[in-house]
């Protein structure tokens, strides 16, 4: 089974590049740069020195003993959470700035949900000097206003979407509307692993430095580069994509996708698009979308903005459809409690996506000699005040 | 080796057929009211236009400026779906004898079923197709064939950017019309599109088999006499859009918004 991408920019069935005439030239120059660019030692160097110095990778793999104790389980935390900035999506906007300054642009687009990737995006614009707009949904600037005044601060100009749902999926369409309007001089920083190809393929291989990492520190600190779970949330994957990349061909390392159920996965208000969704083409690729009969997007839910999108990137769509990973789906309780939890057992506040992760912990099957590693994409800093705020509900019994 | 079926419908034969320029008008079905796409083809037809774009409404319509974007939330709010503008417009044949187009994006003809959707548009006389994010690629490879079944033309988008290696591919597979896009936009931009001469006159001059429209930024009397010295006639779509929003009574509304273009 081939889980990489095709020339095509396919992963089975999903992926490919649905974009109208508009951005064919955009999407065109990325699609053949993209590799090369990658590989040049000049990138490679400059990227690797950032991750190290600016960045603060490698991050840590943290044994959480008492959080494996809690689940009779070994319990590793890939620390994405002490990425500069809050999460891994700085791995793939650095990236993907360095590409664009190879490829002569001067202004960045950018659409964030939860925010993290809007101040991933900020950041790094600040730093190379970039013009910087970043859209994000109206409801989502209200939930998550610090990250908003983050951007602000970081000299990025934040659009707001108010079309449709005003979230996550609105934020994407309006900047896609930016890139068509401004071809030449701009280049889109796509925040997951979605979008038309290339960019899943390229977000992936930024985020692919987490997997890269685990294999090497689990090595050393256990004898053996592969553990028995890797688990990961899933909104748009990119945490997810890069947590698996290296172990996507390594069958006896099971994956875990968790994705959010919101206040149930048949409540009409979920984001748990591989319980709901069906193939269909969004935001430039094929992919599981969750959609009414005639095809219309359907709003997703979650208490995670960074979760609250009605698709998953194809490649999570392929995992799904060969069995190459396991789905599961996370209720908003479910995760506001591990969030909790994790506080208390570890001293670790967790972004609400990254709960998703650790809740799911309770529905495997562990074993006392299994060897888990949760992927810890973001930390919570930024949901503070939906953990003060909800705390009543979800915690009351 | 030009393997092609060369198609012949309304739309085909409306290019031989004109002397002066055609005018194309683009809107929403089911907008305003959900009842209205048959009384508005009508009052267009009346009108004296040469043939319509009747857009099927999505909820992410990324090529789409405000105003169409948000007739299309209203038409979807009003309930309208493809098997819904089917049925309305299944005896239009009666009535209606200028070319027909369905202009929408490929995630709801997905789901409809892409054969399904080609039969049934033919069966209630649409000529043509407009799926903005539907590649020449992937028609090419996967739907082409059932496209010319159906006698169905299949129209694609050129832009400023499009290279001219791209548009020989394109114009080997469109069949109907090329639509070029006008700038570099969403629809209804305030772009002006006089700042184009040269990409229009090198499109005139490109040889294309199809005859060509020019879309998107046109919007009145003065930018249409513009488009269409370079090409065989052109689209508007929301100015026209706008001038209906809130119409007391669409028919008189309606022809005072043709004549002002023609």
């Amino acid at each position: 089974m081939n889980f990489t991408v095709d020339k095509n920019g396919f992963y089975g069935s999903f992926g490919g590049a649905y974009i109208p005439e508009m951005l064919f030239p955009n999407v065109e120059e990325l699609k053949e740069k993209y590799l090369n660019i990658m590989h040049e030692e000049s990138f490679i160097e400059e990227y690797n020195n950032l991750l190290k110095d600016y960045v603060g990778r490698p991050t840590p793999l943290y044994f959480a003993k008492r959080l494996s104790e809690h689940f009779k389980a070994n319990i590793y935390l890939k620390r994405e959470d002490l990425c500069h900035t809050g999460a891994h999506k700085i791995n793939n906007t650095l990236g993907q700035i360095l590409l664009a300054k190879r490829l002569g642009k001067r202004r960045i687009i950018a659409e964030t949900g939860a925010g993290q990737h809007g101040v991933a995006t900020a950041t790094v614009c600040a730093l190379l000097g970039f013009d910087c707009i970043v859209y994000m949904g109206e409801i989502d600037m209200e939930r998550q206003k610090p990250n908003v005044e983050r951007m602000k601060m970081l000299g990025a100009k934040v659009v707001p979407a108010t079309s449709g749902s005003k979230t996550l999926k609105d934020a994407t369409n309006e900047a896609i509307r930016d890139w068509i309007n401004n071809p030449a001089d701009t280049h889109y920083i796509i925040g997951s692993v979605v979008g038309p190809h290339p960019y899943p393929d390229m977000v992936a291989r930024f985020q692919a430095i987490i997997s890269k990492e685990i294999r090497a520190q689990l090595k050393e600190k256990t004898g053996s580069e592969n553990p028995d779970y890797v688990i990961a949330c899933v909104g748009g994957g990119s945490n997810a994509a890069g947590a698996f990349y290296h172990y996507l061909n390594e069958a006896k390392v099971k994956l875990v996708a968790v994705e959010a159920a919101g206040m149930g996965i048949d409540s009409g208000y979920s984001a748990a698009t591989t319980f709901l969704g069906k193939p269909g083409v969004l935001h430039g690729s094929k992919t599981l979308l969750m959609q009414t009969e005639d095809g219309q997007i359907v709003e997703a839910h979650s208490i995670s903005a960074g979760l609250d999108y009605p698709g998953i990137g194809p490649i999570h769509s392929h995992l799904f459809e060969t069995g190459r990973a396991e789905f599961l789906a996370i209720t908003d309780k479910e995760a506001f409690k591990s969030a909790v939890l994790l506080s208390k057992l570890e001293g670790i506040i967790p972004a609400l996506e990254s709960s998703h992760a650790i809740a799911s912990l309770a529905k495997l099957n562990l074993k006392p000699s299994d060897t888990v590693v949760v992927n810890l994409s973001g930390r919570g800093d930024k949901d503070l005040m939906t953990y003060i705020t909800r705390k009543e509900e979800f915690l009351k019994d | 080796m030009d393997t092609k079926i060369q198609l012949k419908n309304r739309l085909t034969t409306a290019f031989s057929d004109s002397k002066k320029p055609l005018l194309n008008i683009y809107f929403t079905a089911g907008y305003p009211a959900l009842n209205d796409t048959l009384p508005v083809l009508r009052a267009l037809q009346n009108s004296g236009v040469d043939m319509v774009e009747i857009g099927m409404p999505f909820s992410d319509p990324l090529a789409d400026g405000p105003v169409i974007q948000r007739s299309s939330e209203i038409a979807l709010e009003n309930g309208m779906t493809i098997k819904g503008l089917f049925q309305q417009i299944k005896e239009m044949r009666k009535e209606i004898h200028i070319p027909v187009l369905l202009m929408g994006y490929i995630n709801p003809v997905l789901r409809y079923g892409v054969e399904k959707f080609c039969e049934d548009a033919a069966a209630v006389g649409v000529d043509g197709v407009i799926i903005p994010d539907l590649p020449v690629r992937e028609y090419i490879e996967d739907y082409e064939e059932i496209f010319q079944k159906n006698n169905l033309s299949n129209i694609f988008l050129v832009t400023p950017h499009t290279s001219p290696e791209r548009l020989k591919l394109i114009d080997e597979h469109a069949t109907g019309f090329i639509y070029a896009v006008s700038t570099d936009s969403t629809t209804g931009n305030t772009k002006d599109i006089r700042q184009q001469e040269a990409y229009f006159s090198k499109l005139k001059a490109s040889g294309l088999k199809n005859p060509l429209m020019i879309g998107f930024n046109v919007r009145d009397k003065e930018s249409f006499c513009f488009a269409t010295d370079y090409a065989n006639g052109a689209i508007i779509g929301s100015a026209f859009v706008k001038a209906i929003t809130g119409s007391k009574n669409l028919e008189k509304d309606i022809d005072v918004f043709i004549k002002g273009i023609r």
